[in-house]
């Protein structure tokens, strides 16, 4: 059984978190307060919080450079995530990653990545690292459609399929790599085939329904907790944003961000379902909803109050001991 | 002559190869943008439009939107390279190297030289490097001392847009694999560049200044800087010589040497981490060739030894600035 009432509003709670945050993100960004680039995940909120869902502080995520989402849903501090983005002080990773590289080491968060195709192989080692120490814990990497076709995601497919590894391939097919249809450039047409040509069994969701989201990523939860090796979940999802802000999008036919926004709205279907389900009411959903925009709001607020790192900072954390 | 932005002129560059020669292909991640999509099959043209308009006129075949492979990009390239093609291969940045490196410096660079001469690599890469726009540690690197160091590659740094044209006509027509590294902060900048086609030869120097006083060597967009840097120090006095290699391989050793012999004092400025980089090369060949005409010892200006951070404040504290290029040539013009 799906969702219970509780759950249901974590991730509820999660999915309008990452929305409301993106969201702010690009105002901020608009208003030139954002150094950069910025990648948001508005519309694919379901996948990163039906996955996190499942995984504790003690299991691992890593990310691509589209990585705020999963990093609020792995349970990243959002005052240091606005902080970061920002690039000021007291940011999650002290002001020197960045939007791109968004991480929460301390939840198993262990990075956003800005090499597509850089996740998957360190993700393995995640996996390794879990096996080897004898732990049931999991490690999952957020790799995009794009990211799919990259040699590095098929080198460490085949390696977790051949160590037996706890690593599950999350891939969410958002249609496009930066101005690429995946139609066009994944020549199987499907991932979740491939993974499966790999030796391991691949699972395909609604991306947009956090109830058939939560399902799959629980069976592959528990598979890899079992120790029955690797497995791959093929979220199908669209991306509400442009690939980064300020992309006019001209590859995308007129109309139809907007129509997506209206039929595939992860957070309008999840409300819908649940009032529906009698999980919710909706003023359950409208007062988180509200308790959200004002923790947002608080974030960013502090986040443009903070000062840039000191500059004395800038050869700190090379290494880990006097070089 | 019409003013042009560095943008324009690689793209004229290329049109007009492609024009000129029907094996030339451009190849790379959404060089048109688009593909698969129901909007504008030409919507991109590169990140950074740079690629814009060849979609339309030479078509998909010679216009060729990849994956995200940049290994089978430069592989591709390579391969079709010794079966007759010239291809034009985009890594979008130069940070991504090291996904491909293999294809690049493994195989690329060495057909010639493995197969006793009968192989051929035309091939050009083009690539975009350079920090300033808080792209962050894996967005903003400037690699070209990596390639720099293999034999087999040539290595260009067009620093202005009348050199970007010429250059990357004559990477275009040159046999062998050729690095294009493209300064991403000088895409809008412009000059006069001429409609017709003219190439410039790899391995020759430009000198923007002439002085006598101090020479100052740049590399890609650190050049700009020294010119301005010089033309301040001119009111004062202090005339430098500012040149600009415009290959780092081939390299005008014999220009640098020549210059260092009048001037007998040498400012060498890359940004590119300060451990085995150009700036230390070009240093070290100084050093060994021209040391009787120093009168100074030789300044380094570039980055600091870290990752290119975030911050807007770190990072323009990361990168070598006029201020510490100015410096520098105060530091020996007063060394006693
Ligand atoms: C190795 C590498 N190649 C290219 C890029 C440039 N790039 C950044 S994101 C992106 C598209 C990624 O598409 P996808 O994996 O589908 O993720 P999405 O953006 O849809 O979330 C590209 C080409 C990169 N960052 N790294």
């Amino acid at each position: 059984m799906s969702l219970d009432k509780k759950q249901f509003l974590d991730a509820y709670r999660t999915m309008r978190t990452i929305r409301d945050f993106e969201y702010r993100v690009s105002d901020e960004f608009g208003k030139g307060n954002i150094p950069g680039f910025l990648h948001l995940y508005a519309g694919q909120e379901a996948i990163a919080s039906g996955m996190c869902a499942h995984l504790t502080d003690d299991d691992y995520i890593m990310s691509t450079h589209r990585g705020h989402g999963h990093c609020i849903a792995k349970g990243g501090d959002v005052g240091e995530m606005m902080k970061e983005i920002m690039g000021k002080e007291g940011g999650s990773c002290a002001g020197k990653g960045g939007s791109m590289h968004i991480a929460a080491i301390e939840k198993g968060m262990l990075g956003a990545n800005a090499i597509v195709g850089g996740g998957p192989p360190l993700i393995v080692g995640a996996a390794l690292a879990n096996k080897t120490l004898g732990t049931d814990r999991v490690a999952v990497s957020f790799t995009g459609d794009g990211g799919s076709n990259q040699g590095t995601t098929f080198e460490a497919m085949n390696l977790a399929v051949v160590l037996k590894l706890p690593a599950i391939f999350m891939f969410e097919n958002n249609g496009y790599g930066e101005g690429t249809a995946a139609d066009y450039s994944v020549g199987s047409k499907d991932i979740a085939g491939r993974a499966a040509a790999f030796g391991m069994p691949a699972l395909k969701v609604d991306g947009a329904d956090i109830f058939a989201v939560y399902d799959a990523c629980k069976e592959a939860v528990e598979h890899c907790r079992a120790g029955k090796g690797p497995i791959t979940v093929e979220a199908s999802i669209t991306r509400f944003r442009g690939h980064f802000e300020g992309d006019a999008q001209a590859y995308r036919e007129k109309g139809e961000v907007k129509r997506l926004m209206e039929d595939m709205d992860c957070l309008k279907i999840a409300r819908a379902n649940a009032i529906k389900k009698k999980l919710a009411t909706k003023a359950q959903l409208d007062k988180i909803d509200k308790e959200v925009a004002e923790y947002i709001a608080e974030s960013a607020e502090a986040g443009l109050a903070a000062p840039q790192p000191s500059v004395s900072e800038l050869m700190t954390d090379i290494y880990s001991s006097e070089y | 002559m019409p003013i042009k932005t560095y943008r324009q002129a690689i793209n004229e560059a290329m049109a007009m190869e492609m024009r000129r020669d029907s094996t030339v292909i451009v190849i790379g991640e959404d060089v048109a943008g688009g593909a698969g999509c129901s909007g504008d099959r030409d919507a991109y043209g590169g990140v950074m439009g740079v690629t814009k308009g060849l979609f339309p006129e030479f078509g998909e075949a010679r216009v060729i939107d990849t994956p995200i492979t940049e290994s089978a990009i430069m592989g591709a390239a390579a391969g079709s390279a010794q079966a007759g093609l010239r291809p034009i291969a985009e890594l979008m940045f130069m940070d991504f190297l090291g996904v491909c490196f293999d294809q690049i410096y493994n195989q690329a660079a060495k057909f010639r030289y493995m197969f006793g001469g009968k192989a051929e690599c035309p091939m050009v890469v083009r690539t975009m490097a350079g920090a300033g726009l808080r792209g962050g540690a894996q967005h903003s690197q400037n690699l070209t001392q990596m390639v720099t160091m293999v034999p087999g590659l040539k290595v260009v740094c067009p620093t202005n847009a009348y050199d970007a044209k010429g250059l990357l006509i004559q990477a275009i027509r040159d046999n062998d694999c050729v690095i294009f590294v493209e300064d991403k902060f000088l895409y809008e900048t412009s000059c006069e560049v001429p409609d017709e086609d003219y190439t410039i030869p790899f391995g020759e120097a430009n000198f923007l200044r002439e002085g006598s006083d101090v020479t100052i060597v740049g590399i890609s967009n650190t050049v700009n800087k020294a010119v301005a840097v010089a033309d301040r120090l001119a009111a004062e006095g202090i005339s430098c010589d500012v040149i600009d290699p415009r290959t780092t391989s081939p390299l005008d050793e014999d220009a640098i040497i020549e210059s260092v012999e009048t001037t007998g004092r040498l400012v060498v400025v890359d940004e590119m981490t300060p451990r085995c980089g150009l700036a230390a090369d070009i240093s070290s060949i100084v050093a060994e060739k021209a040391f009787g005409a120093l009168r100074a010892p030789i300044k380094k200006v570039t980055a600091v030894h870290s990752p290119i951070p975030f911050a807007p404040d770190l990072e323009d504290a990361w990168m070598p600035q006029e201020a510490d290029i100015e410096a520098a040539v105060r530091e020996v013009m007063g060394y006693k």
